[in-house]
């Protein structure tokens, strides 16, 4: 079976885009929470970002490799926390799927507030129905919400602003 | 104007504003005023202790991962140590309100601290 030059180039950006990503999780992954849930998500900016230049497809792609990736070098594998990430990050590509369709007055900003709070509800669904099953956990659901909107307004605003620049250095396959 | 709006494009301007409308929404649907009276810890959602939060006491309970242990005080509770990795539900230390949780996942454990009966709408004399 032979790979075409492009399908090999988009592999190749995919898995340098996973890269960055998981690099900037496993960052985040040393930082203290106050809450479980509660992260700055800043994996989330290159995800924007490959949503906004090459689409949902190759952005599902580098969401799936991070959650894997990271969840292996953190010894999460198939850890409670494995299915909380990959739950909260297959919620928020379906958000995203339909957000991504939606008219141009809606950016990064929106695709980030929309797939965030999308993360918390995948995340909150599947450890009261599973984890934890209990209904308090709506308790939490206030913070982790507006948790949720503040850092998907912050990496919407930092995807918004890379892709302005053009000059990040995130997709060195393409652009070589 | 923040430098960082010029960002936004209208159609965020309305994603924004409605996304944390809906936080302080629920926020303040799920407040609840009052005194705990007692916590309860699940585990698999089933309960397996209950405890009355008018004097001090200190238990451990079995959860997925090995013990993990409740303390409770005087209008207060908390997990004093979990089995879990990172340790999130001990972080969160001493819970006081009625209907606050917390939640080691690892263990498949929660800490909720349950107020006794419904609280007063009205007092008439």
């Amino acid at each position: 079976m032979t790979v075409s030059p492009i399908e090999r180039a988009r592999d190749v950006r995919i898995a340098r885009y996973a890269a960055i990503a998981v690099g900037l999780a496993m960052a985040e992954a040393a930082l203290p929470s106050p809450l479980p849930g509660i992260k700055p998500g800043l994996a989330n900016v290159v995800i924007l970002i490959v949503l906004a230049r090459h689409g949902w497809a190759e952005a599902a792609w580098v969401s799936v490799l991070r959650v894997v990736v990271t969840s292996l070098l953190t010894g999460q594998l198939f850890a409670p926390g494995f299915f909380l990430a990959g739950g909260g990050a297959l919620t928020s590509l379906v958000v995203l799927w339909v957000a991504a369709r939606l008219p141009s007055q809606f950016g990064p900003v929106s695709h980030g507030v929309l797939g965030a709070c999308a993360h918390v509800t995948g995340q909150l669904a599947l450890a009261s129905g599973w984890l934890v099953p209990t209904q308090s956990i709506a308790v939490l659901a206030p913070i982790l919400f507006t948790a949720a909107v503040l850092s998907g307004l912050a990496t919407g605003i930092a995807a918004a602003e890379l892709l302005h620049r053009g000059r990040h250095r995130l997709d060195l396959a393409h652009d070589r | 104007m923040m430098p960082w709006s010029r960002w936004l494009r209208p159609g965020d301007w309305c994603v924004v504003p409605g996304a944390l409308a809906l936080c302080l929404w629920a926020a303040t649907a799920s407040f609840r005023e009052g005194v705990a009276s007692s916590a309860v810890v699940r585990r698999d959602g089933a309960v397996i202790a209950k405890l009355p939060l008018d004097r001090h006491a200190r238990i451990g309970v079995t959860g997925a991962l090995g013990e993990t242990v409740i303390e409770v005080a005087p209008g207060r509770a908390r997990v004093a140590a979990d089995a879990g990795p990172r340790q999130l539900c001990v972080l969160q230390g001493w819970l006081t309100r009625p209907g606050a949780v917390a939640i080691c996942a690892p263990s498949h454990l929660s800490l909720e601290l349950e107020q006794l009966g419904p609280g007063h709408d009205s007092v008439a004399y």
